[in-house]
């Protein structure tokens, strides 16, 4: 659906350019939502950008649904950009216009009847629950209904993709679950490629399918959320995942502590139904092995739940080892920390 | 002092003759002054370096224009006023000469109300695939309107304080008559009443305008 090939954006010229993005490639497949996580100043701005072309880029094509933006005139894209809605982390609405006239705003641009526009702009209204509000302008509505209202904007032309930069940023934790719940809704419902930048953790994890983690201008992983957010392979994403769950001091000291003959720590990984599954304590049963847990977590990668769990094994070596092969045969993944 | 003796048939015509000027040079300033606010606006965050020249020589007369005395920009026009209007006296003559020293000011003021316009919301409009033209039609002008009839109403003030110079060419008006029945002939009671209609005129622009922008304003 979207293709970004060798993307390279330089602002600036001399000694003064500055590199925001070198020679990224990305790849979003249709229908999927696809998330891209980082630091700011990491160029992921830029690159959602660039999806559009509100960020024309120094080098490299920008293809989206088999046409490449970077070739087309100022017309073409023009009307190439009414397919790619797009919402942001400050709403941007017409501060002039009501709820109802901004949704109105891409509709009016084509000159679509008024009776079309009409009912156009009340199915949008029901759909982000905004009925109610059609008359009142952006500055009487709180943050999570001018994003409801962006939402609804850049639905009106029946777009194929949906970029959303920052578009929770500026939202407290319950707004955002619910602007989550939102754009989840819709991307099952219109199919809708949802392509969205974050610098939180936490809404990779509830809404998308993959994640590109974004760093000094280009990306450093990229996969399934839930491979990524499990097995993370760069410091980067580390540091993402663990700014979400605690302090790694204290786990430090425990881990220490374990270090001995009669005792092993692992990090257990559940995925799926197996998470909610007590294939742990069977397996310790048998064995005969007792387990401290050292840290834990238990929660959902969009859907679906996972676990992970770090705990000390004591017991006879043996016996350790028999239970770590007892717990992989059981599908769940198991890694020695030593 | 006494102003049993006024002759309020010429206070009455002075005041029409000042409404008019204020009336169509206001327009004539609007017409004239809001395309070339757009323009300045436009060019003065353009790419393209040709268009930044021309921007820069824009600038540059607008400069010009707003930093001559008005009353000297009043004398130099006289041929301008006769070649365009056929006069140079007169309500009508005073006419081009108001608009030139008014519009390149308002034009100012209308590329200051525009660049406050949220640079998000113009982002947000070319990603939904809006043109330049629909952009300044459905987002600038919109979302400008407050910063824009702030702007007229200091235009039309302007206005009528330069109407009151425009005696000094035969312009006529309340300025004209102030200084020539009270200043000239020392007729000082001319000279309050005129004094005093210009200051209600300007009060009731400034509070008209002021009531506008307050309707428009929804931040």
């Amino acid at each position: 659906m979207i293709n970004l090939k060798g993307i390279t954006k330089v602002y600036g010229k001399g000694s003064h350019a500055a590199t925001a993005l070198s020679g990224l490639n990305l790849s979003i497949e249709k229908g999927e939502i696809f998330g891209v996580i980082g630091h700011s100043g990491a160029g992921k701005s830029t690159l959602i950008r660039c999806i559009n072309l509100l960020e024309r880029p120094t080098e490299g094509e920008v293809w989206v649904d088999g046409i490449e933006l970077t070739k087309l005139t100022q017309g073409q894209l023009q009307e190439q950009r009414r397919k790619i809605g797009m919402i942001f982390q400050h709403f941007n609405l017409l501060s002039s216009a009501t709820v109802y006239d901004n949704i109105a705003f891409p509709l009016r641009l084509t000159g679509t009847s008024r009776a079309d526009i009409d009912t156009k702009v009340k199915d949008l209204l029901a759909l982000v629950g905004l009925e109610e509000h059609r008359d009142k302008y952006p500055s009487q509505l709180s943050g999570g209904q001018k994003q409801r209202v962006g939402i609804a904007r850049a639905l009106a032309s029946d777009p194929d993709v949906l970029l959303c930069d920052e578009a929770t940023s500026a939202l407290d934790p319950q707004t955002t679950d619910s602007i989550l719940k939102l754009l989840l809704d819709i991307n099952k419902r219109f199919h809708l490629t949802i392509v969205l930048i974050t610098h939180e953790m936490h809404v990779i994890q509830s809404i998308c399918d993959r994640v590109a983690v974004i760093h000094g201008g280009g990306i450093v992983e990229q996969g399934k959320v839930t491979e990524v957010f499990l097995k993370p392979q760069h410091e980067v994403t580390r540091d993402f995942i663990r700014s979400e769950s605690q302090n790694e001091g204290p786990l430090r000291t425990a881990l220490d502590a374990a270090a001995g003959d009669n005792s092993q720590a692992v990090k257990i990984t559940f995925f799926g139904e197996k998470t909610y599954g007590s294939a742990l304590s069977n397996v310790v049963r048998e064995t005969g092995v007792s387990f401290a847990i050292l840290h834990g977590t238990i929660s959902t990668i969009k859907d679906v739940p996972y676990g992970q769990m770090i705990v000390r094994f004591e017991g006879p070596a043996e016996a350790i080892a028999v239970t770590i092969a007892e717990l992989t045969a059981q599908g769940l993944e198991v890694e020695v920390i030593s | 002092m006494n102003f049993a003796d006024l002759n309020w048939q010429e206070m009455m015509d002075a005041t029409v003759a000042t409404l008019q000027m204020l009336i169509f040079s206001g327009l004539f300033t609007i017409i004239l002054g809001l395309p070339l606010g757009i323009l300045l606006y436009l060019w003065g965050r353009s790419n393209s370096i040709v268009i930044r020249v021309i921007y820069s020589v824009l600038s540059f007369v607008v400069n010009i224009l707003r930093s001559v005395p008005f009353i000297i920009l009043m004398v130099a026009l006289i041929p301008f006023s006769k070649a365009v209007v056929g006069t140079s006296i007169g309500v009508l003559g005073t006419i081009p000469p108001l608009v030139i020293g008014a519009a390149p000011f308002f034009a100012r003021l209308v590329e200051t109300a525009l660049r406050e316009v949220d640079r998000g919301v113009i982002e947000a409009a070319q990603g939904m695939g809006a043109s330049t033209n629909q952009i300044v039609m459905r987002v600038l002008l919109p979302e400008a309107r407050p910063g824009l009839l702030a702007g007229v109403t200091i235009t039309l003030v302007t206005l009528v304080s330069y109407t009151a110079m425009s005696g000094m060419v035969g312009g006529g008006g309340l300025g004209d008559l102030a200084i020539r029945y009270g200043y000239y002939r020392y007729e000082k009671e001319v000279m309050i009443i005129s004094v005093v209609l210009m200051v209600i005129l300007v009060q009731l622009l400034q509070m008209a305008g002021d009531r506008l922008v307050r309707h428009f304003t929804r931040k």
